[in-house]
């Protein structure tokens, strides 16, 4: 058997393939549902954060710049497998798709908070100013003029952030979420070949292609018009 | 100059102090219907800082401002019903990026005045017109020249109807072959009767257009008068310094 049969016997095997390519199939939903409600999750709280932190409240501020600083500095791992294990001890037992859909949606909450505040204050005084000077209140400052600009500010780093976020829905494989991955490895050691695990290779790219061709379109679209 | 009637916009005494550092100290600017008062005076001699204050977009750490009558700095004001009378138009021009040239000039009258779609775009399209920029209303900001920008800026506080503008060296960061075209807008506004306080280094136009300069310096009024007097003859040595400087 030479080197390559021997590669394509381990990785593309059609036998596995034609075997477990059903079971890995029905993860992608559970997959592309979770990584929807973490995109949903994550960006409407991290907006809401940022908008809260405009307000200048110190109390507030000092609460949200601590608990988004430990969310970006922690692994995301670390969060599903603390809230998984963690919380049945004093008696809150989620399901692990929950815990995964929680720990992933704060950690892009925490990161889009802070590419949101960056985004409104990278908007000009002048812009607030001239806002006010014609009568408009802080809120109303806020939602016609000052967000428009920050979440166009906000697009580039904010659509990485959330591809980056998104894909750890494979981390649920560790917690026994049944998404692409956990069946990939189950399916993995029954057959005892890496087959399985290039299938869920090709999977996450076919889902992932379209959503970062879709940001760069979304960062195209906001880009601003010049003279 | 016009009638000295009860003033339109009446400062006294107004003091501003960022930290220790007191930008305005005690300066008073009293303005008559249909004035158009200019300030000059060097950079960091307080101009924005006064008229900012006017509107309150500054908080006064001291003195008195009346806007036809109505006590601006008491908690019992409504600030932004205020703002609506005192139009404002900035250096930078500061048009909403996001905005088309018609959604610049609106915005305010829909969400401050409760306008409909439609009201507010007939007014906006006035207000462009009256600017001379009509066929620009479904431009962006990022698509106009620096001289039409400001005009639209100008077009955006003329909506509200405010009862006095105040311009914040409205010319300085244009083109010279710009600045020409919102002189001429300004002038149509004073001949149409606008009350304005216009910081400025363009002292051609006014020592042609104002009614009344304040030099200012250090944050105090060092002289005032009829722009006449105040360039042909001005009584302060620092004046005289100041205007051989911006001459040279």
């Amino acid at each position: 058997m030479s080197d390559w049969d021997r590669f394509v016997s381990a990785f593309l095997n059609v036998n596995v393939a034609a075997r477990y390519w059903p079971d890995i199939l029905a993860g992608v939903a559970v997959t592309v549902l979770i990584g929807l409600a973490v995109v949903v999750t994550g960006i409407l709280v991290g907006l809401g954060l940022a908008v809260l932190r405009s307000l200048g409240n110190r109390f507030a501020n000092l609460l949200i710049v601590q608990a988004v600083d430990v969310l970006r500095s922690l692994p995301p791992l670390v969060i599903i497998l603390v809230i998984y294990f963690g919380l049945p001890n004093v008696g809150i037992a989620l399901p692990s798709f929950v815990v995964l859909w929680l720990s992933l949606s704060a950690v892009l909450a925490a990161f889009a908070e802070e590419v949101f505040w960056a985004g409104i204050t990278a908007v000009p005084q002048g812009q607030w100013m001239a806002a006010r000077s014609t009568g408009l209140t802080f809120g109303q400052a806020l939602t016609s003029v000052v967000l428009p600009q920050a979440v166009r500010i906000a697009i580039p780093p904010l659509t990485n952030r959330t591809i980056s976020i998104t894909k750890n829905t494979a981390l649920g494989s560790a917690i026994g979420v049944s998404e692409i991955l956990g069946r990939a490895m189950s399916a993995q050691s029954f057959a005892g070949n890496a087959t399985p695990l290039t299938i869920a290779a090709v999977l996450y790219v076919l889902i992932f292609i379209p959503l970062v061709v879709a940001s760069r379109s979304l960062e195209r679209r906001y880009a601003w018009r010049r003279r | 100059m016009p009638e000295l009637g009860p003033f339109l916009l009446e400062a006294r005494g107004v003091r501003k102090a960022f930290g220790t550092n007191e930008v305005l100290k005690g300066v008073d600017l009293l303005v008559a219907p249909r004035e158009l008062v200019f300030l000059i005076g060097p950079s960091g001699s307080g101009k924005s800082t006064l008229l900012r204050c006017c509107n309150r977009l500054e908080e006064p750490t001291g003195g008195t401002i009346r806007i036809g009558g109505t006590d601006l700095l008491s908690p019992r004001t409504d600030i932004n019903r205020m703002r609506r009378q005192v139009g404002m138009v900035f250096q930078s021009f500061n048009l909403y990026p996001h905005l088309t040239a018609l959604g610049n000039v609106t915005l305010a009258l829909r969400k401050v005045m409760k306008r409909s779609r439609a009201e507010a775009d007939e007014i906006g399209m006035d207000n462009l017109r009256r600017v001379g920029l009509a066929e620009k209303a479904a431009s962006y900001p990022g698509e106009l020249s620096g001289g039409q920008q400001q005009r639209v800026a100008i077009a955006r506080a003329l909506a509200l109807e405010p009862k006095i503008i105040l311009m914040d060296e409205p010319t300085s960061a244009l083109d010279p072959e710009l600045v020409g075209s919102v002189l001429a807008v300004v002038r149509d506004l004073r001949d149409a009767g606008m009350t304005m306080v216009i910081a400025s280094h363009e002292m051609r136009f006014a020592r042609e257009a104002a009614d009344r300069v304040l030099f200012l310096d250090g944050g105090v009024v060092v002289e005032e008068g009829p722009a006449e007097a105040i360039f042909t003859a001005p009584r302060e040595e620092r004046t005289r310094r100041f205007l051989h400087q911006v001459r040279h």
